[in-house]
């Protein structure tokens, strides 16, 4: 039997929809976890740098657990392991907002903060330590210095690598459909299942994700290039 | 927990064999460096163009790699799990199908390695190589490439750890290997998720510890040979 091309057939009701809104769930778990893992990986680096010894091994279990288990495990664990731990009235509030979407975003969100967290140590330590010294004997705390010297600093340093961590983020946020949010990957599957147009399904499931991703380098790019000084980085 | 474990430790250690096929941690383990290895040559055959001076070669392979990069590795495994068996005519074992899409989508960033690691040896070597009278693909055969693959040792290692992550995805196409034999405890168990799945997530931290260890030490002595060979300065 002969295929017959027809990514017309994908365009239609209710696929269409079904694409926008998997889109929608990509997009958002995207941005949710990324707000997440940066806040949670910058924190855990600014403690890191105070070198307390009880917390520096704290941060390095955090980071070592959450590097070397795959990311579908942390998911699962979090979507199934997790709420069996929780007391019931809790699990029937996380299930009415939709536990899946929540779950697949700490879970997401916790593992990228400690690739994130590591990133902004070795950028830290990339910068000379007289540029700590002198922000505290010029007076400022301990707090101000890491916001106003060091940070941002570190962030200018890490720009590549932290853009590859978005990149990553974005595409391991497809993940989430083995719980079964309904993001793009799923929208894909499940367009190819009613439809049966599988080719069309999966190559225009393709090309979006090829897109989004290429302008995450590109404006990984552009953000390089404006924030480097003057003959520095 | 730990009843759980000596109780099935069997069923997450290699599955279902002898009454089906070879999974759990013996399939993850076989998954990643099955793939690894088989990625290898095409890796590359991709640094190659991208560092070749030719556009035929260099457009291509630097497409291809950007592509790969930029897709997650679940559209790879359907795209694997519908075409494979279109391509060849019959039925194929999710083991192969998640086989090919790790191929593909771990030559790409083999090749990122593999150029890193021709493109940190000095241009020295190659302009030593072609002096000598050696061509350019001969310097590269002899020369460049068993010093550069010897240096990215720790690279290829930390990449077997992600390969390993990412065998977990075989699961959504329902390849037997650890994550799935979790998934059937968990639904034998019934009311345990939380131990199950925290064994899981402990069985693959200490498999990949233990590799990130090893991958440490080869790191030290890679460097630590490098630094006992330094250009010996000829006396005058």
């Amino acid at each position: 039997m002969q295929y017959v091309f027809d990514f017309g057939a994908v365009f239609q009701a209710p696929y269409l929809e079904w694409l926008i809104q998997g889109l929608y769930t990509t997009l958002a778990l995207t941005g949710l976890a990324w707000i997440g893992a940066f806040a949670l990986g910058t924190t855990l680096a600014v403690i890191r740098l105070a070198d307390v010894a009880a917390l520096n091994f704290l941060i390095s279990a955090y980071v070592a657990f959450h590097r070397n288990v795959p990311m579908l495990v942390h998911i699962m664990f979090w979507y199934f392991g997790v709420p069996a731990m929780l007391p019931m009235a809790w699990v029937d509030q996380i299930n009415a907002v939709g536990g899946e979407f929540l779950m697949a975003m700490i879970a997401i969100a916790l593992v990228m903060a400690a690739y994130i967290a590591e990133d902004l140590r070795s950028a830290l330590r990339a910068i000379p330590s007289g540029q700590f010294e002198a922000s505290r004997a010029l007076g400022l705390s301990y707090l101000q210095s890491m916001r106003k010297v060091m940070m941002p600093q570190a962030f200018r340093i890490a720009i590549p690598t932290l853009v590859n961590q978005t990149l990553l983020l974005f595409k391991n946020t497809s993940l989430a459909m083995a719980i079964g949010v309904a993001e793009l990957t799923k929208a894909a599957r499940e367009i190819e299942n009613v439809s049966f147009k599988v080719f069309e399904a999966y190559a225009v499931v393709t090309v979006m994700y090829l897109l989004l991703s290429l302008l995450i380098m590109w404006g990984g790019d552009v953000l390089a290039r404006r924030s480097r000084l003057a003959g520095g980085h | 927990m730990w009843e759980i474990l000596s109780d099935n430790w069997l069923l997450l250690l290699i599955g279902q064999y002898p009454n089906g096929p070879m999974g759990g941690l013996v399939a993850t383990l076989s998954l990643a460096a099955l793939s690894l290895t088989l990625a290898l040559p095409f890796g590359l055959l991709l640094a190659l163009g991208r560092l070749s001076s030719r556009r035929i070669f260099r457009y291509p392979a630097t497409t291809l790699v950007y592509m790969v990069r930029g897709l997650p590795l679940l559209m790879f495994i359907f795209w694997a799990y519908f075409f494979v068996p279109l391509v060849i005519g019959r039925p194929v074992a999710g083991f192969t199908t998640m086989v090919v899409a790790l191929v593909c989508y771990e030559s790409a960033y083999l090749a990122e390695i593999i150029r890193a690691g021709i493109q940190a040896l000095p241009k020295g070597q190659m302009e030593a190589g072609r002096a000598l009278g050696l061509s350019h693909s001969q310097t590269m055969r002899r020369i460049i490439l068993p010093q550069a693959l010897y240096n990215m040792l720790p690279s290829m290692m930390s990449q077997f750890v992600s390969t390993v992550k990412e065998t977990s995805l075989a699961y959504v196409i329902s390849v037997q290997e650890l994550t799935y034999a979790a998934n059937q405890l968990n639904s034998v168990l019934l009311v345990r998720p939380f131990e199950v799945f925290a064994l899981l997530a402990l069985t693959y931290f200490t498999l990949n510890f233990i590799l990130t260890g090893i991958a440490r030490l080869v790191e030290l002595r890679v460097a630590r040979r490098r630094l006992a060979q330094p250009v010996q300065a000829v006396p005058a």
